[in-house]
């Protein structure tokens, strides 16, 4: 039997001084890092099973309690550094796949940070968003090139549109992946604050249906719980041919958390993996998806837009010029930060291109082939905050989903273990006693201030570059000013450098 | 009246409500850390959080229309307040007999044995009109205080 | 330094209009006379007008006005409009000296009709022309097309308004539409090009503002075909018209209220019908939704609009006198040639002022605002 090499990633410090031993954190750590030790009449701590998920931190009603990376070091070597020592050592005693969650965590250059927004000087007054009146709304779907008008009215009615009162989604995240209480959360926060949510995977859970009229349905390569009802249930269909955290493979959820209520959901036995194939296995080239898109129109007799979502990979533009020439209502992009429950390290670090390049070329390739208005544009992938929004609109997008700042909004730290089952916060995971940790009316609380606090930023960030409708911002690059780019980044992002 | 109720599908079992409580009612009410570390004796908390994974819930007095404690109190220590409806323990009469804990069909009184003998329970921390300190605290909402009419009561 | 066209330079300004609804033609002198008086909203560098019924004895012909900057330029311009048109009479354009406009391109009017080989299905005439014009202003170097309609023409310059007005002798014309501009550009372009107004075939714009949402404007317009070399507000401004009224069939009014479109909470108070067609307008014309601040006067050979921003962030007055009708950046602008209007009035932010010539058929209607 051989020692293991890996050192614990954390420490854990409690402070004598303010230990009460209460041993909330020993009740409250799924991962059971902290014990009571009768012996000693102390509180103690595993380290080696610490993934820094700060549950035991918050709890602390003293804050005892400190998570510190652990200090140990390795030589300084730039190439070979602890990260990549690591990743070789648990290969080494484990012989897996290496698996993680939730999006990159690489330094790959962060784009939204170097494009800067304009703002109205003299030349041109900002507005001011409360005294005047800011419009975000968004109309999600396909357009028509031209409005026939008779005596003052419409004569052909306009595609399915889905409307948003901000420019903002809740993006996939399944049932499975996250736990119902999580569901249920972004759920009812869609619904009040006039937003989309999205099931991804998991199909629709019968706790969920109250708010179907803004969901959106996915369609996954597994079909985990498409059948006619469910694809008549939500507000439009999307088809997920990829995600950006794993572009090329499918959905994964672990056997573990596969549960009665999961089982039942996505129809599929309980306690098996539920493991979507790479592809669609009706999918195989252009031509099959518009067979794919047109069925399910079909299926739900034209009144529903129909997205299809790829993750952003190197042809992305002309993918997407397909995607809208195959007859889809909306096309989302999701970019290499995009977030998962379960994927390959290695898959989530390496495949994949930034989404604000994807963007931008996406933008302008379907604008030079005429067909922009076809097909409303939807990007994921890592956005933050309400600035990148904006600037998303800027570059083209007609709406940004959010993945990863839904999840922290609920309560993620952004430990990375999402595919262990254990989150402390009751997030993403199936273990009942940690569902209950998250409170639906609390979490909807939460979304539905992130949602409000943005769409009044963005309501600022417009005022201030003088429009009072987002329409006016959609694509206009005008707005954007880039700094320390490259001229191809320049010239592929389709804006000035900052200065002229 | 107003009571605490438990909300079983969102507790969490953190028990940071017996922590809370426990301090609100030491001789240190608003210092945890001199609660637990100055004072003599540990404080004890009113109320209980029963756990059987996944199952768990805080449970305290439920200050009862007919409360068996009073009737089964021997000094009459343990009385319903008629306006406020809070059923309080008189300590000072208390003698720690112990029949109030037998008869309570909720077991929600706790025998305090650090000075002299007293039954422990929780009063609503003394009013109607603020939360009390359990249901302020509770970081996942599963307590509320509200007033839950039962038809016919 | 870059001039217009190669880089985008915003501007202030002035504008008036006068419109004689009987198409009773009338000298340029009232409206040279209602910019002069609006001076100081200029800084002289860059003025112009639109004037309509001017060529009643070419009528049918189109009339290009193009500036060059030198003799050869000229001559190759001209060689390629006669390969394409036949050319009823060509000349320069009557001017006069005027001290402070200094260096003034070679100025030349021309009558064309686009040769029948040229002309099909596809490609009527306007389009053959349209065409044509976008290749001059944008491949030929140092030729520029003011204005290419029929029976009508843009005279603009670098200089103040009344200054050009004077250069161009414009009192010596008879229109029954006068349309006219002075600018206030943030840089020096020393074009002639630059100068308000943008014209394309019939349609002219004057412009007083800075279009925030021109970025978006443009791209939109770009994809179906149009090519904003001009880098200006005022070019996508007209193209908009183009695009919505002409080639999309909407009459003038709908196209104002794309441009300008009601505010989703107002929307939300209309019938049902006309709450269906404007959300459809501004779902599929969103992109074309002119924010920030604006007044425009648009021409056309059967009348002008004159229209401002949703919020009103710039100035419009209106009038009326007999069959006249006037607008303008300023009521002093409008009482200076038309003491004692019957009516004056501020018209709302997005609600146009429509002054038609009273033909069968036409329409002519104007919103006069609540007292």
């Amino acid at each position: 039997m051989s020692i293991s090499m890996q050192l614990p990633d954390y420490l854990v410090e409690r402070d004598p001084n303010r230990c009460i031993k209460c041993k909330v954190c020993v009740n409250q750590c799924a991962n059971e890092v902290h014990s009571w030790d009768e012996d000693i009449d102390s509180v103690i701590a595993a380290e080696e099973k610490c993934v820094n998920c700060h549950r035991c931190v918050t709890y602390c009603p003293t804050r005892a309690l400190k998570i510190r990376r652990n200090p140990t070091e390795y030589k300084e070597n730039s190439y070979w550094n602890a990260r990549t020592i690591r990743g070789i050592d648990r290969q080494a005693e484990g012989g897996g796949v290496l698996l993680t969650g939730m999006g990159t965590d690489r330094p790959i250059p962060i784009y939204w940070d170097r494009l800067f927004l304009n703002a109205s000087q003299v030349t041109n007054p900002s507005i001011d968003p409360l005294r005047e009146p800011m419009e975000i709304k968004t109309y999600l779907g396909s357009k028509p090139d031209n409005v026939i008008i008779k005596d003052g009215k419409l004569i052909k009615e306009l595609p399915p549109q889905l409307v948003l009162d901000a420019p903002i989604m809740f993006g996939a995240l399944s049932f499975g992946a996250i736990s119902l209480s999580a569901v249920k959360s972004l759920a009812k926060a869609a619904t009040d604050c006039g937003i989309m949510w999205n099931t991804g995977e998991g199909g629709l859970h019968r706790d969920a249906y109250e708010y179907s009229k803004n969901c959106i349905v996915q369609v996954a390569s597994g079909r985990f719980g498409v059948d006619a009802e469910y694809l008549n249930a939500g507000a439009a269909i999307e088809i997920k041919i990829g995600q950006g955290a794993k572009p090329g493979i499918g959905g994964h959820l672990p056997g573990e958390k596969v549960g009665e209520e999961v089982s039942r959901t996505r129809m599929i036995p309980i306690g098996s993996d539920a493991i979507s194939p790479a592809p669609h296995h009706d999918i195989y080239s252009i031509e099959d998806l518009r067979q794919l898109i047109y069925a399910l129109k079909e299926a739900t007799r034209y009144t529903k837009p129909v997205s299809v979502k790829v993750s952003a990979v190197h042809n992305v533009a002309a993918i997407a010029s397909g995607i809208v020439r195959a007859g889809a209502d909306i096309v989302a992009i999701d970019g290499v930060r995009g977030g998962t429950g379960a994927a390959p390290l290695r898959t989530r670090d390496s495949v994949g291109i930034p989404a604000e390049l994807a963007l931008a070329s996406v933008d302008s390739r379907l604008r030079q082939e005429g067909i922009r208005n076809q097909a409303s544009l939807v990007i994921a992938g890592g956005i933050r905050n309400s600035s990148d929004v904006v600037k998303a609109i800027a570059l083209g997008a007609d709406a940004c989903y959010i993945g990863t700042a839904a999840l922290i909004t609920m309560g993620c730290r952004m430990c990375q273990t999402c595919y262990t089952g254990k989150c402390n916060w009751g997030i993403c995971t199936q273990d009942p006693k940690l569902v209950k940790r998250l409170n639906p009316e609390i979490g909807a609380q939460r979304l539905a201030n992130l949602i409000h606090a943005w769409s009044h930023e963005i309501k600022e960030l417009l005022g201030g570059m003088g429009i009072n409708a987002l329409e006016s911002l959609r694509g206009n690059r005008l707005m954007l000013r880039g700094v320390g780019l490259s001229e191809t980044e320049y010239r592929i992002l389709g804006i000035l450098p900052a200065g002229e | 009246m107003k009571r605490v109720y438990a909300r079983e599908e969102v507790c969490a079992g953190c028990k940071l409500c017996e922590v809370y409580c426990a301090t609100a009612h030491s001789e240190y009410p608003n210092s945890i850390l001199k609660a637990f570390l100055k004072q003599e004796t540990r404080p004890i908390a009113r109320i209980l959080v029963e756990v059987d994974q996944p199952l768990s819930f805080a449970l305290q007095c439920r200050h009862c229309e007919e409360a068996n404690c009073t009737q089964a109190c021997i000094t009459g220590a343990m009385t319903k307040n008629p306006e406020t409806g809070i059923v309080t323990n008189d300590e000072s009469r208390c003698v720690g007999c112990w029949t109030c804990v037998l008869v309570c069909p909720y077991g929600a009184i706790k025998r305090d044995e650090t000075g002299h003998k007293v039954a422990s329970k929780c009063d609503l921390c003394s009013n109607n009109d603020t939360n009390p300190i359990c249901v302020e605290k509770c970081p996942n909402n599963a307590l509320i205080f509200a007033e839950i009419s039962r038809g016919g009561e | 330094m870059l001039r217009e066209g190669e880089i985008r330079i915003p501007s202030g300004c002035a504008i008036s209009g006068i419109i004689n609804k009987q198409g009773v033609r009338f000298s340029g002198h009232d409206v040279m006379k209602s910019i002069a008086l609006m001076h100081d909203r200029s800084n002289g560098l860059g003025g112009g007008f639109a004037a309509y019924g001017i060529y009643p004895e070419y009528a049918e012909h189109y009339a290009f006005h193009i500036y060059y900057d030198d003799l050869s330029i000229k001559e190759y311009t001209e060689d390629f409009l006669s390969s394409k048109f036949n050319i009823a009479e060509s000349h320069e354009i009557p001017t006069k000296k005027v001290a402070s406009v200094k260096n003034p391109p070679i100025v030349w009017r021309y009558f064309v009709k686009p040769k029948s080989e040229f002309i099909d299905e596809d490609c009527g005439s306007d389009e053959v022309v349209m065409k044509i014009v976008m290749l001059i202003n944008s491949k030929f170097e140092g030729a520029f097309v003011a204005s290419s309609g029929k029976n009508m023409g843009a005279f603009k310059g670098v200089g103040y308004p009344e200054e050009i007005g004077e250069f161009f002798r414009l009192d010596e014309y008879k229109g029954y539409i006068w349309t006219s501009h002075g600018r206030f550009p943030t840089n020096t372009p020393g074009w002639w090009g630059g100068a308000h107004p943008f014209t394309l075939l019939d349609w002219s714009i004057v412009h007083n503002g800075e279009i925030s949402s021109y970025g978006a404007n443009k791209r939109y317009l770009e994809m179906f075909g149009y090519q904003l070399s001009l880098q200006t507000d005022t070019e996508a401004i007209t193209y908009a018209f183009d695009l919505l009224v002409r080639k999309h069939g909407l009459d003038l009014e709908t196209a104002c209220s794309v441009l300008a479109p009601p505010f989703w909470r107002n929307m939300e108070r209309m019938d049902p019908a006309k709450k269906e067609m404007y959300t459809a307008l501004r779902v599929v014309y969103g992109n074309l939704l002119l924010n920030g601040p604006f007044s425009i006067i648009l021409g056309t050979s059967n009348g002008i609009i004159a229209l401002n921003d949703r919020i009103k962030l710039r100035p419009l007055v209106a009038a009326t006198k007999g069959d006249n009708l006037y607008v303008s950046s300023e009521e002093s602008a409008i009482r200076e040639i038309c003491p004692n209007p019957d009516h004056v009035w501020t018209p709302k932010g997005g609600e146009p002022v429509i002054g038609m010539l009273q033909k069968e058929g036409v329409r002519d209607e104007y919103q006069y605002a609540t007292a």
